[in-house]
C-alpha cells in the first residue's frame, strides 16, 4: 500500500503543473528548432524530387497528406492513452494532455480530408468518393468533433475530464470497426505500401522526403501540443485566480 | 430484474413515452423520402431498404436522451445507484427494454412502411430481419452518449452527435447484409454475422460505459 | 459487533466553496440522529456522501457491524449503497405507474433476504394510510401523499441504515406523527436512522446534531477548491501540491 502511494507520488511530483510549465518552456524552443529544420530539409527534398511518371506533380501532396493522415492516428492514441491516464491515476494533468490534443488531431484530420480531396480532383476526377479511407477518415473526424462539442458544453473540469475520457475510449475501440467496416463497404484508396512485408514498396526518391516530412509533421505535433498543454494549464490558473479574488472581494465587503 | 424490463416498456408506451413518438418519427422520415426523391416506384423499390435503415436510425436515436435523463430527474436514479444489482445489468436491462420499445417496434412497422416503398415481400423480409437484429446495437452504444450527457440541459442533440459516428459500422453491416439476402453476387451471411458479433460487443462496452459515466457523475 | 454508523473528520464542498469540514460523530443501532442547520448547511450533501452517492474531499464514512462476514470492507461506498435506504428530495415515483407497481418495482429489485424481512407492497401502504389509493397513478397523488408513497418504499425492502432527507415534507401534523412512529419502530428493530429537517420531528431519545454554519462565511483562513492548490502550486518543490492523490483532511 505504502509503496503504490510512493509510487503514486513519485510520479504526481513529476507531472505537477509547475515543473512541467518549467520543463516544457526549457524544451519547447529546441523542439520548435527541430520541427523548422526537419520542415527545411524535408520540403526541400519534397519539392526537388522527380515527379511521378504516372501523378505527375501531383504526387507532392503526398508529403503533406500521409504525414497528416498518420498523425491524426496517432493523435487519438495520445489521448487514448491520457483518458487512461485520468481515468486510472485521476492525475489532472492527464486530462489536460486529452483536451490539448483535441482540436490539434481535428486539424490534422481536417488537413489529410483537404489535401486527399484535393489530390483526388485530377487522379479520381472527383472532389470526394466514398471510398473506405475516406469516409473512415471523415468518421474520425467526426468523432473530434464530438468530443470538442462534448468539452464544450461541460462547464465542470472534472467532469468533462471522466465523461470524455470515457468517450475517448469507447471510440478507440470503434477505429479498428470503422477501418474494417469500410473497408469491407467499398475501396478506391490504395493501400498500406510503405510499411509492410517484405520492404517497402515506395522508390527511395520518394519514401526519403516523405519519412522527413513524416518526422517534421510530428515534431511539429509536439510542438503544438505542448503549446497547447501549457495554455490549458494557464487558463486553468487563471479561473483559479478569477475565483479567488472574487471571493476574498466578498469576503473583505462589497466596498473593498 | 424483469420487472425492471417490464417498467420501463410500460413507461416507454405511456403518455409521454418515447415509443409511440419515435414510431410516428420513422413514418414521417420515410413519408418524406418520395416526396424528395419523386415518386419513381422503381428507384424506391431499389433504395427502399437503404431508406428504411436510415430512418430507423434517426428513428432510434430520437429518445435515447431520456433513456437516465427522465430517470434523474424524479430522482429514480439516486436509487438505481444504490442497489445491489451492479449498475452494469441495470444499465443493460433498460437498454433492452429501450430497444423493445424503439428497435423493435420500428422493425415490425416495416411490412407497413415497406409497401408505401414498393418493396417486394423477400425485401421486406430482410429489411426486418437486419433492422431486428441491429438496432440493439444503436442503442447499446447510445446508452454510452445518454449517460455522458445525462447532466446537460439540452443533452438530446449532443447525443445524436456522439453516437452517430458509432452507428455508422451498425448501418454498414446492416445495408450490406439486406443487399447480400436480395442480390445474387453480395452474400448475405458474413456481414450479418458480424451485425451480430458488433451487437455482442457493445452489449459490454456500452453498459460499461454508460455505469462508469453514471458513476462519475456526482463524485 | 453490532451496528454503527462512524463519521470521522468528513469534509464536502459543492464547486469551490466549503460546505462543512472535520465533521465527526457515530451513530449505533437502536439509535436516531437529527440533523438540524440552516438552508444550505450541508444536511443534504452529509446523507448523500453517507448514501455513497457523492465522494467526500476528505474524512472516512463506515458502518460497522452489518453482518457476521466482518468489516472488511467498511470504507466500500458500495457496501453503503447496498446498507442505506436513502429519501432524497425527489420522491423516486414514476407519475405514469400507479402507486403499487412502483413499490412492488422496488421490492422486486432489492435482493431476495431484504424482501424478506420488508414488508408486503399492501401491508408498507397500509402502514403509510395510503392502501386505499393502491390502484391510482402515483401522479395525481398530492404532494403529501407522494412523499408518503416514498416513505413505503422503505418498508417494503429491509435496510439496516434510513438516511431520510426531510421525511415530512409537505406532511401534515398527523403525518409527522406516523413518520416518527415509523422510524421509532425501524430503530427498535435494532435499525440506525439518520433525519435531517428543519421541521421539528417528535423523536424522544434521539440523538441531534446541529450542523455548523459554512466556514466559508466564517472562516478567514479559506481555500479555495480541491484543485486550487495544484494549479496555483504555490509551493513548488515541497512536494505539497503534489500529492493530490492523498489529499489529507484539515
Amino acid at each position: 500500500m505504502s509503496d503504490t502511494s510512493l509510487t503514486i507520488r513519485r510520479f504526481s511530483d513529476l507531472a505537477n503543473p509547475s515543473r512541467f510549465l518549467a520543463l516544457s518552456a526549457r524544451l519547447l524552443p529546441w523542439l520548435c528548432c527541430l520541427t523548422a529544420l526537419l520542415f527545411a530539409v524535408g520540403l526541400f527534398f519534397a519539392v526537388t524530387s522527380a515527379g511521378d511518371y504516372q501523378q505527375g506533380e501531383t504526387v507532392r501532396i503526398m508529403y503533406v497528406h500521409v504525414p497528416s493522415a498518420w498523425l491524426a492516428m496517432m493523435i487519438y492514441g495520445v489521448m487514448s492513452v491520457s483518458a487512461l491516464g485520468t481515468l486510472v491515476w485521476r492525475h489532472p494533468l492527464a486530462d489536460v494532455a486529452a483536451r490539448a490534443a483535441m482540436p490539434i488531431g481535428a486539424a490534422f484530420t481536417g488537413l489529410a480530408l483537404v489535401t486527399g480531396s484535393l489530390w483526388g480532383k485530377p487522379m479520381w476526377g472527383a472532389w470526394w468518393v466514398w471510398d473506405a479511407r475516406l469516409t473512415s477518415f471523415f468518421i474520425l473526424f467526426l468523432m473530434y468533433a464530438g468530443l470538442i462539442a462534448l468539452n464544450r458544453a461541460l462547464e465542470d473540469p472534472a467532469r468533462a475530464a471522466r465523461l470524455s475520457a470515457i468517450l475517448i475510449l469507447l471510440g478507440f475501440v470503434n477505429i479498428p470497426i470503422i477501418k474494417f467496416s469500410v473497408d469491407w463497404w467499398n475501396t478506391l484508396h490504395q493501400p498500406a505500401s510503405v510499411l509492410r512485408l517484405g520492404g517497402s514498396a515506395i522508390d527511395a526518391e520518394f519514401l526519403r522526403p516523405l519519412l522527413l516530412m513524416a518526422a517534421a509533421f510530428t515534431c511539429l505535433f509536439f510542438c503544438l501540443h505542448l503549446a497547447a498543454m501549457r495554455n490549458e494549464i494557464l487558463r486553468r490558473r487563471v479561473a483559479v485566480l478569477r475565483r479567488q479574488s472574487a471571493r476574498s472581494a466578498a469576503l473583505n465587503g462589497p466596498a473593498a | 430484474m424483469r420487472r425492471l424490463f417490464l417498467r420501463d416498456l410500460a413507461l416507454a408506451f405511456r403518455a409521454g413515452g418515447g415509443g409511440l413518438t419515435g414510431l410516428l418519427f420513422f413514418l414521417a422520415v420515410v413519408a418524406i423520402v418520395p416526396f424528395g426523391i419523386g415518386p419513381d416506384l422503381k428507384l424506391l423499390a431499389r433504395i427502399g431498404p437503404s431508406i428504411l435503415w436510415i430512418g430507423a436510425l434517426l428513428a432510434a436515436l430520437l429518445g435515447l436522451d431520456r433513456l437516465f435523463q427522465a430517470e434523474r430527474e424524479d430522482g429514480t436514479l439516486d436509487l438505481l445507484l444504490m442497489q445491489e444489482t451492479p449498475l452494469v445489468l441495470i444499465v443493460l436491462v433498460k437498454c433492452l427494454a429501450h430497444w423493445a420499445a424503439s428497435g423493435l417496434t420500428l422493425a415490425l412497422s416495416v411490412p407497413f412502411l415497406g409497401l408505401l416503398l414498393n418493396l417486394d415481400a423477400p425485401a421486406i423480409g430482410a429489411t426486418m430481419l437486419t433492422l431486428a437484429c441491429g438496432t440493439p446495437a444503436l442503442t447499446l452504444i447510445g446508452a454510452g452518449a445518454a449517460a455522458v450527457t445525462v447532466a446537460l440541459p439540452r443533452g438530446g442533440l449532443l447525443v445524436s452527435v456522439l453516437v452517430l459516428p458509432l452507428a455508422i459500422p451498425v448501418l454498414i453491416f446492416g445495408v450490406s447484409a439486406t443487399q447480400g439476402a436480395l442480390e445474387a453476387p453480395a452474400s448475405f451471411l458474413p456481414p450479418f454475422l458480424i451485425l451480430l458479433a458488433l451487437n455482442l460487443l457493445f452489449a459490454v462496452l456500452g453498459p460499461l460505459a454508460a455505469a462508469a459515466a453514471l458513476r462519475s457523475l456526482e463524485d | 459487533m453490532p451496528l454503527c454508523l462512524s463519521i470521522e473528520g468528513l469534509a464536502a464542498r459543492r464547486g469551490d466553496a466549503p460546505i462543512f469540514r472535520d465533521l465527526s460523530f457515530r451513530v449505533a443501532g437502536a439509535e436516531v440522529l437529527v440533523v438540524t442547520g440552516a438552508n444550505g448547511s450541508g444536511k443534504s450533501t452529509l446523507l448523500r456522501i453517507v448514501a455513497g452517492l457523492l465522494r467526500p474531499e476528505a474524512g472516512r464514512v463506515r458502518i460497522t457491524g452489518l453482518d457476521e462476514a466482518g468489516d472488511a470492507q467498511a470504507d466500500d461506498p458500495q457496501r453503503r449503497r447496498e446498507a442505506c435506504h436513502y429519501l432524497g428530495h425527489r420522491n423516486g415515483l414514476k407519475a405514469e405507474l400507479t402507486v403499487l407497481d412502483n413499490l412492488a418495482f422496488w421490492r422486486a429489485l432489492a435482493s431476495v433476504e431484504s424482501r424478506k424481512a420488508g414488508l408486503p407492497v399492501e401491508a408498507a401502504l397500509d402502514a403509510v394510510g395510503l392502501a386505499a389509493l393502491a390502484h391510482l397513478p402515483a401522479g395525481v397523488l398530492s404532494a403529501g401523499q407522494s412523499r408518503r408513497a416514498a416513505l413505503a418504499r422503505l418498508l417494503v425492502a429491509h435496510r439496516p441504515v434510513w438516511l431520510l432527507d426531510e421525511p415530512t415534507a409537505a406532511l401534515d401534523a398527523a403525518s409527522d406523527a406516523m413518520v416518527a412512529a415509523l422510524i421509532l419502530a425501524h430503530v427498535r428493530a435494532g435499525g440506525l436512522a439518520v433525519a435531517a429537517t428543519h421541521q421539528p420531528l417528535d423523536l424522544p431519545g434521539a440523538l441531534r446534531l446541529a450542523m455548523p454554519a459554512r466556514p466559508d462565511l466564517l472562516d478567514e483562513t479559506q481555500e479555495g477548491a480541491p484543485d486550487d492548490g495544484f494549479w496555483l502550486d504555490a509551493r513548488h518543490g515541497t512536494g505539497g501540491a503534489g500529492d493530490r492523490p492523498r489529499r489529507d483532511a484539515r
